[in-house]
């Protein structure tokens, strides 16, 4: 018993185990992912960050802890940020075909994504933090977390909006496009990605690589646009 | 594979130097997506190992997010506080994005085509 809690102590304390966790949990979600039918309420980011918090919980392990493994899953989200350039290369035939179409919809769409999360927060009783933490979530998380911070938000809710906004996009976004009737893959793919950053464009790859270009593309610019739009509306509404 | 990996991690490198260094507000990843997009235009065509190597890390793009994801933890007393305005912001502002965009998108392609 004393050997198994010492190995215990010792695998908690070294990368490994939360490494391993982190795959695992994966694993175990895309299983049930493709066992479910591909179910949109079984998004495997979802599934795999309800594993991993019901084991940190029973094992009570605290972020940071867990942090020391799964920084190097998390590290590798700069290079396939980076990769996103070739997906983005492949379609630039369809893409230059559409500068000014793609432009005028990430710009109405960026500015919808803010002011209907501040306004609907607002209207619900949200305090000035909150808002401040929300009005930049459908930015990629390192922008929304320096934007959150310059307003005075909390950045690390402003990280946990951000997901959320991405799981939701991924969960449900397809089937709001089908409910409208849009069909055409690149408006499919800046839709989501406007809204939904990384996590509607890790989605969109999977289905489609025109969507999965045009939802890379998005992230991208709606990364700037809401960078440089949240300043400004936020000084017109406070 | 290594050589490609290389390539990416360069470009992203210079990203964060240039972010940092002129202090501007995208992160360094996502301009390290666009010097690499734009080595690839220049060059003209896509090396057969870098597509393959960058198709490798996009598969796995899903289960990357899961470690900034668990974050999530560190904030359950602050988000069961504030579940309605935010849980609400965030459904309503993703579906109407999504549809904005989407419908705006489709009207301008359309208004394109037929000109």
């Amino acid at each position: 018993m004393s050997n198994l809690q010492e190995t215990w102590v010792y695998l908690n304390a070294s990368p490994l185990f939360h490494l391993t966790l982190t795959l695992v949990a994966f694993q175990a979600a895309n299983w049930l992912f493709e066992k479910g039918g591909r179910n949109p309420l079984l998004n495997p980011v979802l599934v795999a960050v309800i594993l991993v918090v019901s084991v940190l919980y029973f094992t009570k392990t605290d972020y940071g802890t867990y942090f020391q493994g799964a920084q190097f899953v998390h590290f590798l989200l700069g290079p396939a940020t980076v990769s996103l350039a070739i997906p983005l290369y492949r379609q630039w035939g369809r893409v230059s075909g559409s500068v000014l179409a793609i432009g005028i919809s990430l710009l109405t769409g960026s500015v919808v994504a803010i002011v209907t999360a501040v306004g609907t927060a607002w209207l619900l009783g949200g305090s000035e933090i909150l808002l401040a933490s929300i009005a930049p979530k459908s930015a990629t998380a390192p922008v929304a977390m320096a934007i959150s911070q310059e307003l005075g938000g909390v950045p690390s809710l402003t990280a946990v909006l951000v997901i959320v906004s991405g799981i939701l996009g991924a969960m449900f976004g397809p089937i709001l496009l089908n409910l409208i009737g849009v069909t055409d893959w690149s408006a499919r793919g800046l839709a989501i990605g406007t809204a939904s950053h990384g996590i509607g464009t890790a989605r969109a790859l999977q289905v489609n690589e025109t969507a999965g270009a045009f939802s890379g593309l998005a992230m991208g610019l709606n990364a700037v646009a809401t960078a440089l739009l949240v300043p400004i509306l936020w000084g017109l509404l406070f | 594979m290594i050589g490609y990996l290389t390539i990416i991690l360069v470009c992203q490198l210079v990203g964060e130097l240039i972010v940092g260094t002129l202090s501007i507000s995208i992160p360094g990843p996502v301009l390290g997506m666009l010097i690499l997009f734009l080595l690839l235009l220049i060059r003209g065509d896509l090396p057969a190992g870098l597509g393959q190597t960058a198709d490798g890390l996009l598969r796995a793009m899903s289960l990357l997010f899961v470690p900034a994801g668990t974050g999530v933890m560190m904030h359950f007393k602050l988000l069961g506080e504030a579940l309605l305005p935010l849980g609400a912001a965030l459904v309503v502002s993703t579906a109407m994005t999504i549809t904005v965009t989407a419908l705006m998108m489709r009207w301008l392609k359309k208004a394109e085509a037929d000109e």
